[in-house]
């Protein structure tokens, strides 16, 4: 075996573990924790998968900013304790049925003989260029010369600035609308007249 | 990682994907705390963003990577406006167990 596949093995490992864990832990603080250590996994597939900007990007507003705002509201709300008894007792059978056949048949679509002949072939990355002229010159000669894209910072920003503008600019008012409806939502309500 | 190698584990990551995506949709159909559900959302999205970013490096594009950038962020408005909601819905009702939370009116 390849360090490629042990690496794949050990790192899927720990990101399937962790993710029942989260689940099943009956404690929710346990729960953000071990679901920082999926994050921190998937970051690190990231990195092997060519995208160090993203990597990073997982680790510091997933990992890090999401994250603490979990922890922080478990915390402020005191629901770490143990859950009450469901009024349901086919529910968590029934969620676990579910989540079977879900998942047979994703494998069924994944595994099937034409998606696995798709996906052995790569595409290669010969005419890769960004869009601003002679940008990144150092990152596009890094990939001509590997044949491997890479999602260096200077090229995600040189595609986030150009092809995909529009989205940006439609995200940052969504970023906008939630802050203001965050701050609306846990604001105390005054007092009449006030 | 080298490229060689790691071709041949392209269905193999996705299908860590769709895992990780099915542990997600369990959580929020098993679970009844409304943070653990929130929390199982969240394992759904990156198990989206993982398939987003092997997908960008099958086909060696960079535009899978920048919509992961997109889901990152709307991830975090779902969570700042979802959070709000829950320390809204205890200060209401005591409690973030979702079969308790049952009536319209507050």
């Amino acid at each position: 075996m390849s360090p490629d596949i042990v690496l794949f093995i050990i790192l899927a490992a720990i990101a399937i573990v962790s993710a029942i864990a989260m689940i099943v832990t009956r404690n929710a603080v346990h729960s953000a924790l071990f679901l920082v250590v999926v994050m921190v996994v998937l970051a690190l597939f990231f990195l092997g998968l060519g995208g160090p900007f993203i990597a990073m990007v997982q680790i510091t507003v997933y990992a890090g900013a999401i994250m603490v705002l979990f922890l922080f509201v478990v915390m402020l709300l005191g629901a770490e304790r143990v859950g009450a008894q469901s009024g349901l007792r086919w529910q968590i059978p029934a969620a676990l049925a579910l989540g079977v056949i879900l998942l047979v048949a994703a494998g069924l679509l994944l595994f099937s003989a034409q998606a696995t002949a798709a996906a052995v072939e790569p595409q290669p990355a010969a005419s890769f260029d960004t869009v601003i002229p002679e940008a990144c010159a150092e990152d596009v000669a890094l990939i001509q010369a590997s044949g491997v894209v890479q999602g260096t910072p200077c090229l995600v920003g040189d595609s986030l600035f150009t092809s995909y503008l529009f989205p940006f600019e439609v995200v940052s008012i969504l970023l906008l609308a939630a802050m203001v409806g965050a701050v609306v939502l846990t604001r105390r309500p005054r007092e009449q007249g006030a | 990682m080298s490229s060689q190698s790691f071709i041949l584990l392209y269905p193999y990551l996705i299908g860590l994907s769709a895992v990780l995506f099915t542990l997600g949709v369990i959580g929020v159909l098993a679970r009844r705390n409304a943070l653990i559900i929130f929390m199982s959302v969240e394992l759904m999205l990156n198990a989206a963003n993982h398939a987003f970013v092997t997908f960008a490096r099958q086909l060696n594009q960079l535009d899978g990577q920048v919509f992961v950038f997109f889901v990152m962020t709307v991830a975090a408005a779902e969570v700042a406006v979802g959070l709000a909601i829950i320390v809204n819905l205890f200060r209401l009702r005591e409690t973030v167990f979702v079969d308790e939370i049952n009536l319209l009116k507050g």
